[in-house]
């Protein structure tokens, strides 16, 4: 068995201190050792973005990123866009719009578009297409979710 | 909310074409929904298989026993273990091999505490192969000398489907115009985002558990029960939420027998999933296939016959995908009005990975071929396609050579509402004058169409689907239904059709479809028939429902069940909205009375089609539908590149029932034709596949999914639920032809073998390649 150390990280808001193998990657340490499975497998070479996670703010690929690296910083996964009783606004947008069919790449397509939303409050459908660059959808043919980023994105009505 | 209410009255309202949401899409959008890659059972172990790496050999010697001695090792299993366990669709198949006959073979597995563990016990596994010669190409196997494959399939000969009508040879002589190509249409796989998984467990009478992706779970239980040599009986398959299915879920992979196995072993539940590579090597493709047709046509533009000999790339072992011609032959002798037909297809047993089912069919690779015959046809007999496709196209009532009876044909609109809505008779011309002139980039439009089962296809004994409905005593309703989901959007479907009948609000429908053991039987989710097989049963249940409530009420309002009405949650009177009494509160009375009553309803509807029956002369399919899409593109003449700039597809759906839904499965249907049509290709070097990764495989991302104007063509089909016909399929089929037909309007070059890389285009530009392509 590999070698573990402890690391200290904010996860969705609440400090977390946690062992980790040094080879383990974060999406494993989310889904396996804290259970949150929300963030998914899809390819684990950072090629499908079902794995999105927010880290300080920025989005990565949870597959590709070694878990010890989440020490010291703050990770937002699709768990921790929801208040207790209500949806993020663009998880609320993905339903209304009909974005989510099979919906299993939806979690890292939420975590992606609440990034883009967060840089660019004015995020263009064109904005919005690219920023979704890497995040594979099978089901959807992208225009439903592309409604619904914008939608959530642009000002409140 | 959805109704107009006040204090004491309702109006009228229906939920028919209204956008609703899918029920699971909350859970689906917060993460919270668990699919089968996400469960963990008390003392589950991880099972691994070890593929063979190599397409055709013989298995020399196998020693498992450093594996088996790792600790944390609880199982190994290898060929001789399921010796005589054969399954599949021809009893050629079995879950693990003596012999390899495909990369993905797998060739043992093992059970162990761990993923990591699992993995280093598959690195102690020694084997010894002598590799064979191998056949990769449908062509190669049927030559003399090739290396059979199958001891008990002569000549690596699978499935063999014809059909014949009227005389070929008549219909030959009466044509003024022939075209005469051959299609070859490669392997493309699904891609589902979640990979392949299952969990299996057996209970201490020996029952087994499967928590399975399945998209058809009645039958799965039939063919999975032999892999095991067990009873279909103790089968109870559990399906969680699926990352996706397209048709990939729709036959047993040797991974869920391999699961169960080594549950058995160890007696303990075992959950195997593939990683993404695996996903890309061991799940199933579309059907790869070389297509010769010839279509002939008289100079004023009528269709004389078509001629089809199709050679199918088997694969190792036959699933689904060699059964394609069922429908490709369908689509030859149903794709407008086409008087004389011949279809012969062989599918011929190679080392490449095998075919299974892929949303459309066949059809997406027989129309890639007629629907470019008929853009050629219209071309030498100097007709405007649009003028052409309407000439041939068949009308309400007509029957085709197959005895398909096109009760609704709206494919004469169909063709109108699209071409009108992007002009596309006057950019064909100019398109086309254009291509002479000097200049990088070309535009080209090109349109295409294609004919589909829309109220299922009668390939098993029963296309039916069973339902059980119950309404609770707070009107809460439960619709039990065989009718998996899938993605597909069948929950918000029933969900509508549900609360439509029976005036209660949308989030009051329960829908359980998950357990083998608790709802009834369907065939499954194929055949675009889930929404017109599901949502009739559904209907029919509710309606049951709804008349055992009416009835309630007219007796205790002493008025005729006729003129009552049940609308948002209240029993009205039917002509005024006059609220009488809350639906629940009926509801308890119902029940809690001296003579008691509970509302709890079955059906189980069986359309009225025809069996496929071995002459493929039947009426199949309960209802067929057309759908018409015109592509518009740009080509980089320097790079190769195609931009596709826009589609106009008008499709007759029959009747919108879930508009959201419907675009949905519309633009995604279009997302995967469009990757077949331009990126999407398994690369085989000698079976080994060389592009397992979604670097080099291209699925379609969000900047290349192109605008879509979608026209929906309301035929109103008499035996579909309040009118609608099946939909999923048609987008994926006629996009490809239309991308084809509008680069070969652009620049004057066919191309007979998708997908269209700009490698591919710029080489036959450089090469000036012309009309007859590179074939």
């Amino acid at each position: 068995m590999s070698l573990k150390t402890e690391i200290s990280f904010t996860l969705n808001g609440r400090p977390i201190t946690v062992e980790v193998p040094v080879t383990m990657k974060t999406l494993y340490l989310l889904r396996d050792v804290l259970d949150l499975k929300g963030t998914k497998y899809g390819c684990g070479e950072g090629e499908c973005g079902a794995c999105t996670i927010q880290l300080d703010g920025k989005t990565v690929n949870s597959c590709l990123m070694y878990a010890v690296d989440c020490d010291g910083r703050e990770v937002v996964t699709i768990e921790g866009l929801k208040s207790a009783t209500e949806l993020h606004p663009m998880q609320q947008a993905f339903v209304d719009h009909g974005a989510v069919q099979c919906g299993f790449c939806t979690p890292g397509m939420i975590v992606q578009a609440v990034s883009l939303a967060q840089n660019n409050p004015e995020l263009s459908v064109e904005e919005a297409r690219r920023g979704l660059e890497g995040n594979i959808c099978r089901c959807t043919g992208y225009a439903k979710v592309l409604d619904a980023v914008v939608a959530a994105a642009g000002p409140a009505d | 909310m959805d109704q107009q209410s006040t204090d004491t009255h309702v109006e009228k309202t229906s939920l028919i074409g209204r956008r609703i949401k899918k029920p699971d899409a909350p859970d689906k959008a917060t993460g919270k929904t668990r699919y089968v890659n996400d469960l963990v059972l008390p003392q589950m172990l991880i099972g691994k298989i070890l593929h063979a790496g190599r397409p055709h050999a013989e298995i020399v010697r196998i020693d498992v026993s450093a594996a088996e001695k790792l600790p944390g090792v609880h199982g190994v299993l290898t060929g001789k273990d399921v010796s005589g366990l054969k399954f599949g669709f021809v009893r050629d198949n079995v879950a693990l091999k003596t012999k390899v006959r495909c990369e993905h073979d797998e060739v043992a597995a093992v059970a162990a505490e761990t993923e990591e563990i699992a993995v280093e016990a598959l690195r102690l596994i020694e084997i010894e192969y002598a590799d064979l010669p191998g056949v990769f190409s449908p062509e190669d196997g049927r030559e003399q000398d090739a290396p059979q494959i199958h001891d008990n399939f002569p000549e690596n000969k699978s499935l063999h489907f014809e059909f014949e009508h009227g005389t070929l040879a008549a219909a030959e002589a009466a044509s003024d115009l022939i075209v005469d190509n051959v299609f070859r249409v490669h392997h493309v796989t699904h891609c589902c985002m979640g990979t392949s998984c299952a969990i299996a467990d057996f209970d201490s009478n020996g029952k087994l558990t499967i928590w399975s992706q399945t998209q058809y779970p009645y039958n799965y239980k039939m063919d999975l029960a032999p892999a095991l040599g067990i009873h279909p009986g103790d089968i109870r398959v559990i399906q969680p939420p699926v990352g996706g299915a397209f048709g990939s879920k729709l036959d047993v992979y040797p991974f869920e027998p391999i699961a169960a196995l080594l549950a058995r072993k160890t007696g303990r539940p075992v959950k195997v999933m593939y990683s993404r590579e695996e996903e890309f090597k061991s799940s199933p493709t579309r059907q790869a296939a070389v297509i010769h047709l010839r279509t002939g046509c008289t100079k004023d533009g009528t269709l004389t016959f078509r001629d089809a000999d199709v050679l199918l790339d088997n694969g190792a072992y036959t699933s689904w995908g060699p059964t394609i011609p069922v429908v490709m032959m369908r689509t030859t002798s149903g794709h407008y009005r086409v008087p004389v037909v011949k279809f012969n297809a062989q599918a011929i047993y190679t080392n490449n990975p095998y075919a299974g089912s892929f949303r459309g069919y066949g059809n997406v690779q027989a129309t890639f071929a007629t629907a470019q015959q008929m853009d050629m046809l219209a071309e030498r007999v100097a007709m405007d396609p649009l003028e052409f496709h309407l000439k041939n196209a068949q009308k309400s009532g007509e029957t085709t050579p197959q005895k398909a009876y096109l009760r609704e044909c709206a494919l004469d609109e169909c063709l109108r509402a699209a071409a009108n809505a992007c002009g596309y008779s006057e950019k064909q011309k100019r398109y086309a004058l254009a291509r002479e002139q000097q200049g990088r980039y070309k535009k080209g439009i090109g349109l295409a169409s294609s004919i589909h089962n829309a109220g299922g296809a009668k390939i098993h004994k029963s296309d039916g689907c069973g339902t059980i409905l119950k309404v609770d005593d707070y009107a809460r309703v439960t619709v039990i239904t065989g009718a998996s989901e899938i993605g597909q959007g069948i929950d918000a479907v029933i969900n509508l059709i549900v609360a439509e009948e029976l005036g209660v609000p949308l989030e009051h429908v329960t829908i359980v479809n998950n357990d083998s053991d608790i709802a009834p039987w369907d065939v499954g989710v194929h055949a675009s028939r889930t929404t017109f097989i599901a949502g009739n049963g559904a209907r029919r249940a509710a309606r049951q429902a709804r008349q055992q409530i009416l009835n309630a009420a007219a007796r205790a309002f002493e008025m005729p069940a006729a003129d009552l009405d049940l609308r948002a949650g209240f029993v009205v009177k039917d002509q005024c909205g006059t609220k009488l009494i809350k639906l629940e509160k009926l509801l308890r009375q119902m029940h809690f009375q001296t003579v008691p009553e509970l509302v709890m309803v079955t059906d189980y509807y069986e359309p009225n089609s025809e069996p496929e029956g071995a002459d493929h002369s039947s009426d199949h399919s309960a209802a067929y539908a057309h759908a018409v899409h015109i592509a518009e593109v740009t080509v980089d003449t320097y790079t190769g590149e195609v931009q596709v700039d826009k589609i106009t597809s008008a499709q007759d759906v029959g009747r919108v029932i879930n508009r959201m839904g419907l675009e949905a499965q519309t633009e995604g249907g279009i997302a995967i034709g469009l990757g077949y049509a331009l990126s999407e290709e398994m690369r085989l070097e000698k079976g080994v596949l060389q592009n397992a990764c979604f670097r080099d495989y291209k699925v379609l991302t969000a900047p290349e999914m192109p605008p879509l104007d979608l026209h929906f063509i309301e035929s109103d089909c008499a035996e579909g639920p309040y009118g609608a016909k099946g939909v999923s399929e048609l987008p994926t089929i006629v996009v490809a032809p239309a991308v084809v037909n509008a680069v070969y309007n652009a620049t004057g070059i066919r191309f007979f073998d998708p997908p269209l890389t700009p490698e591919k285009v710029a080489r036959a530009i450089c090469e000036g390649r012309g009309e007859s392509g590179r074939i």
